[in-house]
């Protein structure tokens, strides 16, 4: 049997997987965003204990390897009856929202001091200032960080196969061993992964093309 | 010229951790009147201007708006800065919006004025500071001195009382200065009580009815701009106008 005929016969499964895969990245990526905001906001809110707060975060995200946080995560929360797809989630999201509160933070602080000052010398507040005119310039900014953090957050998805998610690297691994093959399905899944990164990269260009415009 | 005061200031002081950048400034502005600040750079200019838009707090003293002493701990300052509007060095413009949208977002998003009035309105500011045919163009494709008429119409469409100026012309090619001066002289015929940091010593000559000299964050010098100009009180006056002139 040749790749291409295994590539094939094996389709239906390995898409399921993709599902997944595609799944789990998409919904840890959208919960890590609004963690991620939270904590950049607490980083820039020049009030001690807050700093102190996302700080601590950010270290034990950093400090730790991802497939620990997944296995806590994954025990922690299916003792309390949550299911293990969204203990996944949550571990994905709680790791990648550390490195975007990093990634909105840079954005935020590269906004010249300018466009607050002149927000305030409207009469606009604070927080009006931050969401009519600072955020939609740092988020503009940060989009090519954010898409890069995004495809790091697909591959990543690969170590919930760790816990048993049949996504799309638990998958290959199956095949490889029912079928002694493993060489074979290791290169099918990195197709996959290549058209899943191909296809996020293509939407993330097309957005940042569309935001551009509007400058 | 109505003899209401319209600021007033109290033996203000500021510091920036050791550096004490303002000492007992005390100063009056009244209805309609344009008063120039001149000063080396450093000398507390634009601190001053700074503290009576509470961008910046003051250590202690008073600082009276239209009749109201104005504390941060009491005052909604947003209010406050609602009628004291502010043109900066830089312009400070907002990038992602088009130009007929800087003037109109606050307006709209601040006062909560119908945003059908707030576009006529921001028209007719757009019409009187000369940019009419830009009203959709963004900031990146306007010169110095479009880009501070822009910022002069968004701080009017607050319809403020009174206008600051933080060295409006100091960041433009030298022959952008004339227009951005010629939009302010127009204010200030209109009656707009104008406080404006300037080196622009032409301006200050012509259009202002006080000039204040401030040297090492003490006001130095007060007077007409005849006098101030051409027979100095106070040696630190004379030498810096020597420098300068």
């Amino acid at each position: 049997m040749d790749f291409w005929t295994k590539f094939i016969d094996s389709a239906p499964i390995f898409l399921k997987g993709m599902l997944l895969t595609f799944e789990l990245t998409i919904i840890s990526i959208l919960i890590a965003i609004f963690i991620g905001l939270f904590f950049a906001f607490l980083k820039i809110s020049n009030i001690k204990v807050f700093e102190w707060i996302a700080d601590i975060y950010i270290f034990l995200v950093r400090g730790t390897p991802l497939v620990v946080q997944i296995f806590i995560f994954y025990f922690g929360l299916t003792s309390l009856h949550i299911s293990d797809f969204m203990a996944v989630v949550l571990g994905l999201a709680f790791h990648n929202g550390a490195y975007i509160a990093e990634i909105f933070r840079g954005a935020i602080q590269s906004i010249d001091k300018g466009q607050m000052e002149a927000g305030r010398s409207l009469g606009m507040t604070v927080g009006l200032t931050m969401r009519r005119i600072i955020l939609p310039q740092a988020s503009r900014r940060a989009l090519p960080s954010l898409g890069n953090q995004f495809i790091i957050a697909l591959k990543d998805s690969s170590l919930a196969s760790f816990i048993g998610m049949y996504e799309l690297f638990n998958v290959a691994t199956t095949q490889g061993s029912l079928k002694y093959d493993y060489m074979s399905y290791l290169l099918i899944v990195a197709v996959y992964y290549l058209i899943l990164v191909l296809f996020f990269s293509i939407i993330v260009g097309l957005i940042e093309k569309r935001m551009a415009r509007t400058n | 010229m109505s003899d209401s005061v319209m600021i007033e200031v109290k033996k203000l002081n500021k510091s920036f951790g050791d550096l004490h950048v303002l000492k007992d400034i005390d100063m009056t502005v009244k209805e309609s009147e344009v008063v120039c600040l001149i000063g080396a750079s450093g000398s507390g200019k634009s601190t001053l201007l700074r503290c009576i838009n509470f961008l910046e707090f003051k250590d202690n003293g008073d600082i009276i708006i239209g009749g109201e002493r104005v504390e941060k701990e009491t005052h909604d300052l947003n209010e406050v800065r609602g009628k004291v509007g502010m043109v900066f060095q830089h312009f400070n413009l907002f990038p992602h919006k088009n130009v007929l949208e800087n003037v109109i977002e606050a307006p709209i998003h601040v006062k909560k004025v119908p945003k059908e009035q707030a576009i006529k309105e921001g028209r007719e500011l757009l019409k009187k500071v000369g940019l009419s045919d830009k009203e959709k163009v963004f900031p990146a494709k306007l010169s110095g001195g479009q880009k501070q008429r822009v910022a002069i119409a968004r701080a009017l469409a607050m319809k403020p009382d009174i206008m600051l100026f933080d060295e409006p012309t100091s960041a433009l090619d030298p022959e952008l200065v004339g227009e951005v001066l010629e939009t302010m002289k127009e204010l200030a015929k209109e009656g707009m009580t104008m406080v404006v940091v300037t080196h622009e010593m032409g301006f200050a000559k012509e259009v202002a009815d006080w000039v204040v000299y401030m040297n090492d964050g003490r006001i130095v010098e007060v007077g007409h701009p005849d006098e101030l100009f051409n027979s100095p009180k106070e040696e630190r006056t004379r030498s810096f106008l020597d420098s300068v002139l």
